[in-house]
């Protein structure tokens, strides 16, 4: 699905949405009543410091003028490896977008990932993980770390490391793999209305607490991050 | 990666009253040695996970020295081992000992 | 005549401890009050990675990272301290979780700060997807803690720097501190070299790395809000003055924070090197920062005067 195909599907009665160079700016008419306000990357485009302060300053400006959740769409490539972002203090600009995003949730303007092409490493962190609730469209292919620049890493050939990535989702790209360590809540089909599945999402929205380390055990992916960030959270509170 | 264990009898028990300590960092060429006080006075006891494989006569020979000269009873060690030298291994076995 | 070894004050010893050469636990002996120090699953428990076996490579006991509480002049702090020798400081599914829990633990309490010191190249390669999620609940649980009432406060100057996800959890803190040892960036010289050529980026130009990654350059940026000498004891001061200083969080500093991003971006966003920057800044001999000795560079940074700490 294209990202337009996608936008049609998701707000089918309109929407106002642009796509500059790759950044996603824009809002749509919810079925339900009221508006959700939409921004992402496209076009596999690098995130970098000029794409991320529009991002920002786009939901900043809604906050408080506007109400209503909010839909970060993800096809980006990872974070824009550069001489130029480095330098201007590229991590700032990312934490940033995913500081805004977290700050949204927690008061009142939840947020969704829809994660429809790829992504990567700090783009992934500065928009999908940075929502409450990320959503992989069936098809796309997320990455934290692509198999080629691991096998270089770490001195593996890529047939081995494809032969361990069957048998642990912890390593290898893919939505199935992200799913399953907690990371994805949740896959849409591109075969039905995805104004159907956004709103039955958004009438059924979990509540704004991480709770991404428990879904990771419950599907397998993930069997001591829960345990250890709980014994931890316990032993600490006992230091008071 | 090579798991290897030994116990040894040891004249005396190791001074000190602290129940554990830590030295060292795994990383290439370097060493963690974790240190507890929870066996008898007499016994000490060295379990290694190393990255090296087939040097087991060359852990028995250093473990041997270093039991030898400190003493270590009611110690046991436990090693993670990123490829240390000989010398490297002895130096973090005499500095757990000091420490505990 | 040299004191004996025993007369030495704790002070003293941090202050002549290299905070790069020291291991993370050596790094929180000497940075909280002595002997104040507790540790949270400590390597008695072998909390190692269930992910390295596969790869046939050595655990460590406490996977790297060491957490739990102590005393900072009297008041009690959390704290955070990555190994950076193993494995890169890299984050793991345990030693992710180690401080989220320590951090949702804060959040709870509401009025103990948190120390981070970052020590990090980023995700682990060998538990990629673990360690992505790892900093994502970190950099979610740094926010919530923040919203608390918890200041967070980041010291950065190790061998791997803080690089990667670490860079973006260091972006989440209330502020930071930083040596000229310390490095902070999303993406790795030698990453950039290998995707857009050694024009783009020449990872073995040390000199390069340092001017735009690097300590000083972080600083006069305002990337971090203070800069400390290379030993424990100034790291220390370092992390007593920005607890002193960090205020709350709230919407007016995210608004503050897109101001003085875009504020850097219309400024420097021509600059082709760290010395335009500078240059632009005011600074009247670029070229001779990076030689500066930390007690002239600290007086040029607060005279320069920009801090994010009120925008971050």
């Amino acid at each position: 699905m294209t990202l337009d195909d996608i936008i049609a599907s998701l707000f089918p009665d309109g929407h106002e949405v642009s796509n500059d160079r790759g950044v996603i700016l824009g809002s749509a008419p919810l079925r339900s009543g009221g508006r959700m306000l939409l921004l992402g990357v496209a076009d596999r485009t690098a995130l970098g410091v000029d794409e991320a302060i529009r991002l920002s300053g786009h939901v900043l400006e809604s906050i408080g003028r506007d109400s209503g959740p909010i839909l970060v769409l993800v096809d980006s490539d990872s974070q824009r490896m550069s001489k130029r972002d480095e330098l201007l203090g590229l991590n700032e600009f990312l934490a940033h977008l995913a500081k805004v995003l977290i700050h949204a949730d927690m008061n009142g303007r939840p947020t969704i990932g829809l994660l429809y092409g790829h992504s990567a490493a700090g783009a992934l962190l500065a928009t999908g993980l940075a929502t409450r609730v990320l959503v992989g469209l069936r098809g796309a292919d997320p990455a934290v770390m692509d198999l080629p620049s691991m096998a270089k890493v770490t001195k593996l050939s890529m047939e081995a490391l494809q032969e361990k990535a069957k048998s642990t989702p912890v390593f290898a790209p893919g939505l199935s793999n992200l799913a399953q360590m907690g990371a994805v809540h949740m896959t849409w089909s591109n075969a039905t209305s995805l104004a159907d599945q956004l709103a039955a999402l958004l009438a059924d929205m979990p509540a704004a607490q991480d709770r991404r380390d428990a879904l990771g055990k419950e599907r397998g992916g993930r069997l001591k991050a829960a345990e250890i960030a709980e014994r931890v959270r316990d032993l600490a509170l006992q230091a008071r | 990666m090579e798991d290897i264990s030994f116990r040894h009898p040891a004249r005396a028990r190791a001074s000190g009253t602290k129940r554990s300590a830590i030295v060292g960092v795994v990383a290439s060429g370097n060493l963690e040695v974790l240190v507890e006080r929870v066996l008898p006075d007499a016994e000490c006891a060295v379990d290694i996970k190393t990255a090296a494989i087939g040097f087991g006569e060359v852990w028995s020979a250093v473990i041997g020295d270093f039991v030898e000269r400190y003493s270590p009873g009611g110690l046991r060690f436990s090693i993670n081992d990123g490829g240390a030298r000989p010398d490297t291994v002895s130096l973090r076995l005499a500095q757990a000992v000091r420490l505990i | 005549m040299t004191a004996p070894l025993k007369d030495i004050t704790p002070a003293e010893r941090a202050r002549s401890t290299s905070f790069y050469e020291a291991s993370a636990r050596t790094r929180l002996e000497l940075l909280l009050d002595a002997g104040s120090f507790v540790e949270l699953i400590g390597p008695e428990q072998r909390e190692v990675s269930p992910h390295l076996k596969i790869f046939d490579l050595p655990e460590q006991f406490d996977d790297g990272i060491v957490v739990g509480h102590g005393r900072l002049s009297g008041s009690p702090v959390f704290v955070a301290a990555q190994e950076g020798r193993f494995m890169g400081g890299a984050f793991g599914e345990v030693h992710g979780a180690k401080l989220t829990g320590l951090l949702r633990a804060a959040c709870q309490i509401g009025s103990i700060p948190v120390l981070i010191l970052f020590d990090t190249g980023g995700v682990r390669l060998q538990e990629a997807n673990a360690g992505e999620l790892a900093i994502a609940e970190i950099m979610r649980a740094v926010m919530e803690a923040r919203t608390a009432g918890v200041k967070v406060i980041g010291l950065i100057g190790g061998r791997s720097g803080c690089y990667g996800g670490g860079g973006l959890i260091a972006g989440c803190c209330s502020a930071l501190a930083v040596s000229e040892q310390g490095r902070i960036a999303v993406s790795g010289p030698e990453v950039i070299e290998t995707n857009r050529g050694v024009e783009e980026f020449d990872s073995r130009d040390r000199a390069l790395v340092w001017r735009t990654m690097g300590g000083k350059h972080r600083r006069l940026l305002g990337v971090a809000d203070v800069f400390a000498d290379d030993n424990v004891q100034d790291f220390r001061e370092a992390a007593l003055e920005l607890l002193g200083l960090a205020g709350p969080f709230g919407l007016d500093r995210l608004k503050a924070e897109q101001e003085r991003l875009a504020g850097r971006l219309s400024r420097f966003g021509a600059c082709a090197d760290a010395v335009d920057v500078w240059t632009a800044e005011g600074v009247a001999d670029a070229q001779a920062v990076p030689e500066l000795p930390a007690d002239q560079f600290v007086a040029l940074a607060n005279q320069i005067g920009r801090t994010s700490r009120d925008a971050r």
